[in-house]
Protein backbone atom coordinates (compact mmCIF):
# COMPACT_ATOMS: atom_id res chain seq x y z
CA UNK A 1 0.00 0.00 0.00
CA UNK A 2 2.80 2.39 0.99
CA UNK A 3 4.43 1.77 -2.35
CA UNK A 4 1.30 2.83 -4.23
CA UNK A 5 1.18 6.03 -2.20
CA UNK A 6 4.79 6.75 -3.10
CA UNK A 7 4.06 6.13 -6.77
CA UNK A 8 1.15 8.59 -6.60
CA UNK A 9 3.07 11.37 -4.83
CA UNK A 10 6.12 10.97 -7.00
CA UNK A 11 4.10 10.97 -10.24
CA UNK A 12 1.94 13.97 -9.34
CA UNK A 13 4.42 16.27 -7.62
CA UNK A 14 8.05 15.18 -7.82
CA UNK A 15 8.21 13.95 -11.41
CA UNK A 16 5.31 15.99 -12.73
CA UNK A 17 4.85 14.95 -16.33
CA UNK A 18 4.64 18.51 -17.66
CA UNK A 19 6.99 20.43 -15.42
CA UNK A 20 9.72 17.85 -14.87
CA UNK A 21 9.45 15.34 -17.71
CA UNK A 22 8.40 17.69 -20.53
CA UNK A 23 5.76 15.44 -22.03
CA UNK A 24 2.60 16.82 -23.61
CA UNK A 25 3.82 20.41 -23.77
CA UNK A 26 2.11 21.26 -27.08
CA UNK A 27 -1.51 20.91 -25.85
CA UNK A 28 -0.36 22.40 -22.52
CA UNK A 29 0.62 25.64 -24.25
CA UNK A 30 -2.14 25.37 -26.81
CA UNK A 31 -5.34 25.01 -24.78
CA UNK A 32 -4.38 26.60 -21.47
CA UNK A 33 -5.88 29.99 -22.32
CA UNK A 34 -9.10 29.25 -20.48
CA UNK A 35 -9.61 27.26 -17.31
CA UNK A 36 -12.69 25.45 -18.63
CA UNK A 37 -10.99 24.17 -21.80
CA UNK A 38 -7.92 23.23 -19.79
CA UNK A 39 -10.07 21.17 -17.43
CA UNK A 40 -11.82 19.48 -20.38
CA UNK A 41 -8.51 18.60 -21.99
CA UNK A 42 -7.11 17.28 -18.71
CA UNK A 43 -10.14 15.04 -18.26
CA UNK A 44 -9.82 13.60 -21.74
CA UNK A 45 -6.06 13.09 -21.39
CA UNK A 46 -6.49 11.44 -17.98
CA UNK A 47 -8.97 8.96 -19.41
CA UNK A 48 -6.92 8.11 -22.50
CA UNK A 49 -3.54 7.84 -20.73
CA UNK A 50 -4.89 5.37 -18.16
CA UNK A 51 -6.76 3.28 -20.72
CA UNK A 52 -3.89 3.32 -23.24
CA UNK A 53 -1.33 2.34 -20.62
CA UNK A 54 -3.34 -0.69 -19.51
CA UNK A 55 -3.93 -1.86 -23.08
CA UNK A 56 -0.34 -1.34 -24.27
CA UNK A 57 1.00 -2.95 -21.08
CA UNK A 58 -1.06 -6.08 -21.76
CA UNK A 59 -0.10 -6.01 -25.44
CA UNK A 60 3.57 -5.78 -24.50
CA UNK A 61 3.60 -8.54 -21.91
CA UNK A 62 1.33 -11.05 -23.72
CA UNK A 63 2.13 -10.45 -27.40
CA UNK A 64 5.37 -8.56 -27.97
CA UNK A 65 7.60 -9.85 -25.15
CA UNK A 66 6.90 -13.63 -25.55
CA UNK A 67 7.82 -13.44 -29.25
CA UNK A 68 10.82 -11.13 -28.78
CA UNK A 69 9.17 -8.35 -30.78
CA UNK A 70 9.95 -5.46 -28.42
CA UNK A 71 11.41 -3.45 -31.27
CA UNK A 72 7.84 -3.07 -32.57
CA UNK A 73 6.80 -1.22 -29.40
CA UNK A 74 6.80 2.27 -30.92
CA UNK A 75 4.84 1.37 -34.02
CA UNK A 76 2.30 -0.93 -32.33
CA UNK A 77 1.73 1.40 -29.36
CA UNK A 78 0.94 4.39 -31.54
CA UNK A 79 -1.52 2.29 -33.54
CA UNK A 80 -3.19 1.10 -30.35
CA UNK A 81 -3.43 4.67 -29.08
CA UNK A 82 -4.87 5.97 -32.35
CA UNK A 83 -7.43 3.15 -32.46
CA UNK A 84 -8.29 3.62 -28.80
CA UNK A 85 -8.88 7.34 -29.16
CA UNK A 86 -11.13 6.66 -32.13
CA UNK A 87 -13.02 4.01 -30.17
CA UNK A 88 -13.43 6.19 -27.09
CA UNK A 89 -14.84 8.86 -29.34
CA UNK A 90 -17.42 6.51 -30.87
CA UNK A 91 -18.43 4.99 -27.51
CA UNK A 92 -18.73 8.36 -25.81
CA UNK A 93 -20.86 9.70 -28.63
CA UNK A 94 -23.36 6.86 -28.10
CA UNK A 95 -23.23 6.41 -24.33
CA UNK A 96 -22.74 9.89 -22.95
CA UNK A 97 -23.46 12.64 -25.45
CA UNK A 98 -23.00 15.32 -22.80
CA UNK A 99 -19.48 14.16 -21.93
CA UNK A 100 -18.77 13.82 -25.63
CA UNK A 101 -19.86 17.42 -26.10
CA UNK A 102 -17.49 18.50 -23.36
CA UNK A 103 -14.47 16.47 -24.48
CA UNK A 104 -15.34 16.14 -28.16
CA UNK A 105 -12.95 18.56 -29.78
CA UNK A 106 -10.00 17.45 -27.65
CA UNK A 107 -10.21 13.74 -28.33
CA UNK A 108 -8.69 13.61 -31.83
CA UNK A 109 -5.83 15.81 -30.65
CA UNK A 110 -4.84 13.32 -28.00
CA UNK A 111 -3.40 10.79 -30.47
CA UNK A 112 -0.46 13.10 -31.07
CA UNK A 113 -0.10 14.09 -27.41
CA UNK A 114 3.30 12.70 -26.58
CA UNK A 115 2.34 12.22 -22.94
CA UNK A 116 0.18 9.22 -23.91
CA UNK A 117 2.88 7.40 -25.88
CA UNK A 118 5.49 8.59 -23.39
CA UNK A 119 3.76 7.05 -20.37
CA UNK A 120 2.97 3.84 -22.31
CA UNK A 121 6.63 3.40 -23.25
CA UNK A 122 7.94 4.45 -19.84
CA UNK A 123 5.99 1.86 -17.87
CA UNK A 124 7.21 -1.05 -20.00
CA UNK A 125 10.86 -0.01 -20.32
CA UNK A 126 11.93 1.99 -17.27
CA UNK A 127 12.83 0.44 -13.95
CA UNK A 128 11.48 2.18 -10.87
CA UNK A 129 12.58 2.12 -7.26
CA UNK A 130 10.16 3.48 -4.70
CA UNK A 131 10.90 3.90 -1.02
CA UNK A 132 13.87 1.58 -0.75
CA UNK A 133 12.52 -1.31 -2.82
CA UNK A 134 14.89 -2.76 -5.40
CA UNK A 135 14.42 -1.20 -8.83
CA UNK A 136 12.06 -3.25 -10.93
CA UNK A 137 9.69 -3.01 -13.87
CA UNK A 138 6.17 -2.10 -12.78
CA UNK A 139 3.49 -4.78 -12.57
CA UNK A 140 0.04 -4.17 -14.03
CA UNK A 141 -1.43 -2.71 -10.83
CA UNK A 142 1.49 -0.35 -10.31
CA UNK A 143 1.51 0.64 -13.96
CA UNK A 144 -2.19 1.54 -13.80
CA UNK A 145 -1.71 3.59 -10.64
CA UNK A 146 1.34 5.27 -12.17
CA UNK A 147 -0.60 6.17 -15.33
CA UNK A 148 -3.56 7.51 -13.36
CA UNK A 149 -1.38 9.55 -11.01
CA UNK A 150 0.71 10.90 -13.87
CA UNK A 151 -2.37 12.08 -15.70
CA UNK A 152 -3.72 13.68 -12.50
CA UNK A 153 -0.41 15.53 -12.29
CA UNK A 154 -0.95 16.62 -15.88
CA UNK A 155 -4.39 17.94 -14.98
CA UNK A 156 -3.08 19.71 -11.89
CA UNK A 157 -0.30 21.55 -13.73
CA UNK A 158 -2.61 22.32 -16.64
CA UNK A 159 -5.38 23.85 -14.50
CA UNK A 160 -2.95 25.81 -12.29
CA UNK A 161 -1.32 27.23 -15.39
CA UNK A 162 -4.63 28.06 -17.05
CA UNK A 163 -5.63 29.99 -13.93
CA UNK A 164 -2.38 31.97 -14.06
CA UNK A 165 -2.79 32.60 -17.75
CA UNK A 166 -6.31 33.99 -17.37
CA UNK A 167 -4.85 36.65 -15.08
CA UNK A 168 -1.87 37.17 -17.37
CA UNK A 169 -4.20 38.02 -20.24
CA UNK A 170 -5.42 41.11 -18.39
CA UNK A 171 -1.95 42.52 -17.87
CA UNK A 172 -0.03 44.89 -20.08
CA UNK A 173 2.92 42.87 -21.36
CA UNK A 174 5.75 44.27 -23.58
CA UNK A 175 5.10 43.52 -27.24
CA UNK A 176 7.92 41.03 -27.80
CA UNK A 177 6.86 39.08 -24.70
CA UNK A 178 3.20 38.74 -25.66
CA UNK A 179 1.72 35.30 -26.14
CA UNK A 180 4.04 32.34 -25.73
CA UNK A 181 7.25 33.93 -24.36
CA UNK A 182 5.58 35.27 -21.22
CA UNK A 183 3.69 31.98 -20.87
CA UNK A 184 6.97 30.05 -20.99
CA UNK A 185 8.54 32.31 -18.38
CA UNK A 186 5.50 31.76 -16.16
CA UNK A 187 5.83 28.00 -16.57
CA UNK A 188 9.49 28.31 -15.64
CA UNK A 189 8.56 29.87 -12.31
CA UNK A 190 5.93 27.16 -11.77
CA UNK A 191 8.52 24.49 -12.53
CA UNK A 192 10.81 26.11 -9.97
CA UNK A 193 8.04 25.83 -7.37
CA UNK A 194 7.56 22.16 -8.23
CA UNK A 195 11.33 21.59 -7.82
CA UNK A 196 10.63 22.15 -4.13
CA UNK A 197 8.92 18.75 -4.04
CA UNK A 198 12.05 16.91 -5.14
CA UNK A 199 13.59 14.98 -2.29
CA UNK A 200 10.15 14.19 -0.93
CA UNK A 201 10.25 10.67 -2.35
CA UNK B 1 9.63 28.83 -55.11
CA UNK B 2 13.30 28.27 -55.84
CA UNK B 3 15.03 25.15 -54.53
CA UNK B 4 17.34 27.18 -52.32
CA UNK B 5 14.54 29.11 -50.63
CA UNK B 6 12.82 25.77 -49.90
CA UNK B 7 15.76 24.97 -47.67
CA UNK B 8 16.41 28.41 -46.20
CA UNK B 9 12.79 29.15 -45.25
CA UNK B 10 13.15 26.65 -42.42
CA UNK B 11 15.96 28.71 -40.86
CA UNK B 12 14.06 31.84 -39.83
CA UNK B 13 10.71 32.38 -41.54
CA UNK B 14 9.29 28.90 -40.89
CA UNK B 15 11.64 28.04 -38.05
CA UNK B 16 9.88 25.10 -36.34
CA UNK B 17 10.82 26.13 -32.80
CA UNK B 18 10.61 29.91 -32.68
CA UNK B 19 8.21 30.71 -35.48
CA UNK B 20 5.87 27.71 -35.86
CA UNK B 21 6.28 26.66 -32.18
CA UNK B 22 6.07 22.92 -32.87
CA UNK B 23 7.80 19.98 -31.23
CA UNK B 24 8.20 21.66 -27.87
CA UNK B 25 8.72 18.48 -25.83
CA UNK B 26 12.09 17.38 -27.28
CA UNK B 27 13.09 21.05 -27.54
CA UNK B 28 12.75 21.51 -23.79
CA UNK B 29 13.77 18.07 -22.62
CA UNK B 30 16.91 17.27 -24.60
CA UNK B 31 18.69 20.64 -24.68
CA UNK B 32 20.54 20.21 -21.39
CA UNK B 33 23.79 20.62 -23.35
CA UNK B 34 24.72 21.83 -26.82
CA UNK B 35 25.73 18.34 -27.94
CA UNK B 36 22.46 16.75 -26.82
CA UNK B 37 20.46 19.42 -28.64
CA UNK B 38 22.48 18.88 -31.81
CA UNK B 39 22.04 15.10 -31.68
CA UNK B 40 18.30 15.34 -31.09
CA UNK B 41 18.01 17.77 -34.01
CA UNK B 42 19.89 15.44 -36.34
CA UNK B 43 17.80 12.44 -35.26
CA UNK B 44 14.60 14.35 -36.00
CA UNK B 45 15.99 15.56 -39.33
CA UNK B 46 16.67 11.94 -40.37
CA UNK B 47 13.04 10.96 -39.80
CA UNK B 48 11.72 14.20 -41.27
CA UNK B 49 13.54 13.86 -44.61
CA UNK B 50 12.77 10.16 -45.11
CA UNK B 51 9.12 10.41 -44.09
CA UNK B 52 8.64 13.48 -46.29
CA UNK B 53 10.06 11.56 -49.27
CA UNK B 54 7.88 8.48 -48.76
CA UNK B 55 4.74 10.45 -47.94
CA UNK B 56 5.08 12.59 -51.05
CA UNK B 57 5.36 9.34 -53.06
CA UNK B 58 2.33 7.61 -51.56
CA UNK B 59 0.10 10.66 -51.07
CA UNK B 60 -1.58 10.44 -54.51
CA UNK B 61 -2.81 6.87 -53.90
CA UNK B 62 -3.84 7.16 -50.23
CA UNK B 63 -7.57 7.88 -49.71
CA UNK B 64 -8.09 11.15 -47.89
CA UNK B 65 -9.97 9.60 -44.97
CA UNK B 66 -7.19 7.29 -43.80
CA UNK B 67 -4.25 9.52 -44.61
CA UNK B 68 -3.34 10.42 -41.01
CA UNK B 69 -3.03 6.78 -39.80
CA UNK B 70 -1.04 5.97 -42.94
CA UNK B 71 1.34 8.88 -42.30
CA UNK B 72 1.74 7.88 -38.68
CA UNK B 73 2.66 4.32 -39.65
CA UNK B 74 5.21 5.58 -42.18
CA UNK B 75 6.73 7.92 -39.60
CA UNK B 76 6.74 5.19 -36.93
CA UNK B 77 8.55 2.86 -39.34
CA UNK B 78 11.37 5.33 -39.85
CA UNK B 79 11.55 6.03 -36.12
CA UNK B 80 11.96 2.29 -35.50
CA UNK B 81 14.71 2.18 -38.14
CA UNK B 82 16.40 5.11 -36.41
CA UNK B 83 16.06 3.44 -32.99
CA UNK B 84 17.72 0.24 -34.24
CA UNK B 85 20.49 2.14 -36.03
CA UNK B 86 21.24 4.27 -32.97
CA UNK B 87 21.23 1.26 -30.65
CA UNK B 88 23.73 -0.42 -32.93
CA UNK B 89 26.13 2.41 -33.73
CA UNK B 90 25.75 5.14 -31.08
CA UNK B 91 24.37 3.40 -27.97
CA UNK B 92 25.65 6.19 -25.68
CA UNK B 93 23.64 8.83 -27.54
CA UNK B 94 20.60 6.55 -27.55
CA UNK B 95 20.89 6.23 -23.76
CA UNK B 96 21.09 10.01 -23.24
CA UNK B 97 18.17 10.94 -25.47
CA UNK B 98 16.20 7.95 -24.18
CA UNK B 99 12.44 8.24 -24.42
CA UNK B 100 12.58 11.16 -26.82
CA UNK B 101 13.78 9.02 -29.75
CA UNK B 102 10.59 6.88 -29.91
CA UNK B 103 8.61 10.06 -29.24
CA UNK B 104 9.70 11.49 -32.60
CA UNK B 105 6.61 9.61 -33.86
CA UNK B 106 4.33 12.11 -32.15
CA UNK B 107 6.52 15.13 -32.84
CA UNK B 108 4.11 17.57 -34.47
CA UNK B 109 6.83 18.90 -36.77
CA UNK B 110 7.05 15.61 -38.67
CA UNK B 111 3.31 15.08 -39.03
CA UNK B 112 2.84 18.80 -39.61
CA UNK B 113 5.22 18.84 -42.59
CA UNK B 114 3.55 15.73 -44.00
CA UNK B 115 0.16 17.44 -43.83
CA UNK B 116 1.23 20.91 -44.85
CA UNK B 117 3.84 20.16 -47.48
CA UNK B 118 4.79 16.62 -48.46
CA UNK B 119 1.33 15.42 -49.47
CA UNK B 120 0.96 18.03 -52.19
CA UNK B 121 4.49 18.56 -53.49
CA UNK B 122 7.03 16.63 -55.54
CA UNK B 123 9.55 14.20 -54.05
CA UNK B 124 12.55 16.49 -54.52
CA UNK B 125 10.76 19.51 -53.06
CA UNK B 126 9.55 17.47 -50.09
CA UNK B 127 13.04 16.16 -49.39
CA UNK B 128 14.43 19.71 -49.52
CA UNK B 129 11.63 20.94 -47.26
CA UNK B 130 12.47 18.17 -44.76
CA UNK B 131 16.15 19.14 -44.96
CA UNK B 132 15.42 22.84 -44.42
CA UNK B 133 13.01 22.39 -41.54
CA UNK B 134 15.37 19.76 -40.08
CA UNK B 135 18.31 22.19 -40.20
CA UNK B 136 16.16 24.93 -38.66
CA UNK B 137 15.12 22.61 -35.84
CA UNK B 138 18.70 21.44 -35.27
CA UNK B 139 19.95 25.05 -35.17
CA UNK B 140 17.32 26.10 -32.62
CA UNK B 141 18.00 23.10 -30.41
CA UNK B 142 21.74 23.67 -30.58
CA UNK B 143 21.36 27.37 -29.69
CA UNK B 144 19.12 26.56 -26.71
CA UNK B 145 21.57 23.82 -25.72
CA UNK B 146 24.55 26.21 -25.92
CA UNK B 147 22.85 28.84 -23.75
CA UNK B 148 21.75 26.30 -21.16
CA UNK B 149 25.16 24.63 -21.11
CA UNK B 150 27.02 27.95 -20.67
CA UNK B 151 24.77 29.07 -17.82
CA UNK B 152 24.15 25.67 -16.31
CA UNK B 153 27.53 23.96 -16.42
CA UNK B 154 29.93 26.67 -17.58
CA UNK B 155 30.99 24.86 -20.72
CA UNK B 156 30.38 24.80 -24.47
CA UNK B 157 30.15 21.46 -26.32
CA UNK B 158 31.78 19.88 -23.27
CA UNK B 159 34.70 22.35 -23.18
CA UNK B 160 34.70 23.77 -19.65
CA UNK B 161 35.74 27.38 -19.07
CA UNK B 162 34.96 27.85 -15.39
CA UNK B 163 35.94 25.76 -12.40
CA UNK B 164 33.13 24.12 -10.48
CA UNK B 165 29.42 24.12 -11.27
CA UNK B 166 27.31 26.64 -13.12
CA UNK B 167 23.81 27.71 -12.18
CA UNK B 168 22.28 24.27 -11.79
CA UNK B 169 18.71 25.45 -12.38
CA UNK B 170 19.47 26.04 -16.06
CA UNK B 171 20.20 22.37 -16.62
CA UNK B 172 17.01 21.44 -14.82
CA UNK B 173 13.40 21.94 -15.86
CA UNK B 174 12.85 25.65 -14.97
CA UNK B 175 15.90 26.69 -17.00
CA UNK B 176 14.52 24.98 -20.10
CA UNK B 177 11.32 27.03 -20.04
CA UNK B 178 13.14 30.23 -19.10
CA UNK B 179 15.80 30.03 -21.83
CA UNK B 180 13.25 29.11 -24.50
CA UNK B 181 11.00 31.98 -23.37
CA UNK B 182 13.75 34.59 -23.51
CA UNK B 183 15.18 33.29 -26.80
CA UNK B 184 11.68 33.54 -28.24
CA UNK B 185 11.52 37.17 -27.08
CA UNK B 186 14.82 37.90 -28.87
CA UNK B 187 13.58 36.10 -31.97
CA UNK B 188 10.34 38.12 -32.01
CA UNK B 189 12.22 41.35 -31.47
CA UNK B 190 15.02 41.00 -34.02
CA UNK B 191 14.35 38.23 -36.54
CA UNK B 192 10.64 37.76 -37.09
CA UNK B 193 9.25 39.86 -39.92
CA UNK B 194 5.77 41.02 -39.14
Amino acid sequence: MGEYLLIIISAIFVNNILLAQFLGICPFLGVSNKLSTAAGMSGAVCFVITLATVVTYLLNSYVLAPFGLEFLQTISFILVIAALVQMVEIVLKKVSPSLYQALGIFLPLITTNCAVLGVAITVVTKEFAFGGTASHLLNLGEATVYALATSLGYGLAMCLFAGLREHLALNDVPKAFRGLPIALITVSIMAMAFLGFSGMV
Amino acid sequence: MSKLSLITKGFVKDNPTFSLVLGMCPTLATTTSAMNGLEMGLATMFVLILSNIVISLVAPVVPDKVRIPVYIVIIATFVTVLQLLMQAYVPAVYETLGLFIPLIVVNCIVLGRAEAFANKNSVVDSALDGLGIGIGFTMSLTVIGIVREILGSGSVFGWKFIAGDGILAFVMAPGAFLVLGYLMVLFNKFLAKK
